[in-house]
């Protein structure tokens, strides 16, 4: 029995990991500027299609931190251009922007690649086959959550012990106030956006070479899972995030293991409804009372 | 010597006029406050001088510099400091950070460590509760937290907002005798207060605020003892 699960069990750790590198950065966005980010699942697409383009014209050690580098721009500059001017409107119309930059990234990608999948390269080393125990599985599936760990310890360290990760946590609660301190909201925003999309970028790569190819919807599913664990962890949480998405892509694999494919997802989204009815604050969310 | 000039000041706020033109002067060195009831614009004004609210025309000068349009960091940098009404510290900071937070602008690490061991001499209570989250303070110490991290700042000029509002009467007393100490210390200080009296029994000088108008300015003295203001906002025949 346990034979026959291990390798859903390692591919659910693994899953949970490139969820969890997504989930963080529609967490951290929430939490500063209480919006969902709808365009980040397509920011993590779109990762994967500089991925394409840039591996056929550079060996992927370079590659992949000029990946990460593209990626953070575009988080940035989406931000710049598309929510920045609406930070005294109303909260909708932030979000309305948002759904609007997503269909714009993915009808660009439609657009680029002419609607073919495009295939990824395949990455040396993490690519490889490895064997533990009655189970075969790629390099990628053990790394993905050391690193995973490793990068939220790091972000965990930055928000809670350096200067910019105080202002974080100060605008994240009274942006007039901070401001009052000398905090430039927009950097501290625009710093959000930046670590979002440095963390999408790295779960895009390591997403990615589990797969062929990469077409413009490809993000959208992982992105929607992951915007459920950080609704799951409790939305604006960064360890609630982080062990949301574990637990969710653990589940969808044990859901794989059991013989329930067909249902993996929909159990994601069951959840989603679960937790809205019951715990909509998730599992470490905090109590929000709407100020009038 | 005048430290802050606030001419003809207006103020809209989506259609409606805060304030209708106002003008004072805060001299270096004094204690200055502005009465006045609920709505008359006192906030308004001194959100209007930290750069919170753009006035729609008028002038804020302060030590010969034109600060009318900077954003709120430029102000603080300028020397200006606000202790918002209903005290606003970071419920989600400790008391140490909220502190640190105040600090933001400065980069002199060991002056920093030495300020905030400065602010825990004048309030020990808030030595205490140094790791605490300042979210669990009580009012009057989130109160004291939040002058405080407004002096960390090193402020030339430090304005309060309602500083006693909602604190026992007691917590209120000690408020106004670290507003003295502050004055001691060679600060400046712009106080709003409904307190009125309170006010103006420790300030220099006064200006009574009705409806976005400047309508009566004198010594704090003089104003307490007025016939006027004692049967509007002192609440004596």
């Amino acid at each position: 029995m346990f034979d026959r699960i291990l390798p859903y069990l390692l591919s659910g750790i693994s899953v949970g990991g490139q969820y969890a590198l997504i989930a963080v950065g529609y967490t951290m966005v929430y939490g500063i500027l209480r919006l969902i980010n709808f365009a980040h699942g397509d920011i993590f697409t779109a990762a994967g299609f500089f991925m394409v383009y840039i591996a056929t014209a550079l060996p992927v050690q370079f590659a992949i931190p000029l990946v990460i580098a593209l990626t953070v721009a575009l988080g940035f500059t989406v931000e710049r251009i598309a929510y920045k001017p609406l930070r005294s409107a109303p909260r909708m119309s932030v979000m309305i922007s948002a759904i609007g930059v997503s269909y714009l990234l993915q009808n660009l990608m439609w657009y680029v690649t002419g609607g073919l999948a495009k295939q990824y390269p395949t990455i040396p080393w993490i690519s490889e086959s490895i064997t533990i125990g009655s189970a075969t599985t790629k390099v990628v599936t053990l790394i993905t959550p050391v690193l995973t760990i490793l990068l939220v310890i790091a972000l965990v360290t930055i928000i809670q012990k350096t200067k910019i990760g105080m202002a974080m946590r100060a605008v994240s609660k009274d942006f007039e106030t901070a401001q009052l301190m000398g905090i430039k909201i927009n950097s501290v925003i625009s710093t959000t956006f930046i670590i979002g999309s440095l963390l999408a970028a790295v779960g895009s790569v390591l997403y990615f070479s589990n797969y062929t190819s990469v077409t413009p919807t490809v993000g959208a599913m992982p992105g929607l899972k992951a915007f459920v664990a950080a609704v799951f962890g409790g939305i604006g949480s960064i360890p609630g995030a982080v062990i949301g998405a574990f637990i969710i892509g653990i589940c969808e694999n044990i859901i794989k293991a059991l013989g329930y494919t067909t249902f993996s997802d929909a159990f994601t989204f069951a959840l989603l409804i679960v937790i809205l009815l019951f715990k909509p604050t998730g599992l470490f969310g905090e109590k929000t009372s709407e100020k009038v | 010597m005048i430290m802050l000039k606030v001419t003809d000041l207006k103020v809209n706020y989506s259609g409606i006029e805060a304030l209708k033109g106002i003008s004072f002067d805060v001299r270096q060195g004094q204690i200055v406050t502005l009465i006045g009831a609920n709505g008359a614009g006192k906030s308004t004004t001194l959100r209007a001088i930290s750069g919170l609210v753009k006035p729609s025309s008028g002038s804020i000068n302060f030590m010969g510099r034109d600060i009318t349009m900077l954003n709120p960091q430029r102000v603080v940098a300028e020397g200006v400091a606000l202790v918002p009404e209903g005290r606003r510290v970071f419920p989600n900071l400790t008391v140490k950070e909220n502190l640190k937070i105040g600090a933001y602008l400065r980069n002199d690490k060991d002056e920093i460590e030495d300020d905030i061991k400065d602010i825990y001499r004048r309030f020990p209570r808030l030595r205490e509760r140094e790791w605490q989250l300042a979210g669990t303070l009580s009012g009057g110490e989130q109160q004291m937290l939040a002058v405080g991290r407004a002096m960390m700042a090193k402020p030339k000029l430090l304005m309060m907002d309602e500083p006693s509002l909602g604190l026992a009467p007691l917590v209120v007393k000690d408020i106004f005798s670290i507003i003295r100490d502050l004055k001691s210390e060679g600060i400046t200080i712009l106080l709003i207060e409904q307190n009125a009296n309170a006010a103006l029994r420790c300030a220099d000088f006064g200006f009574v605020m009705e409806t976005g108008h400047i309508t009566m300015t004198g010594a704090g003295s003089e104003l307490l003892v007025n016939k006027a203001v004692k049967e509007a906002y002192l609440g004596s025949k």
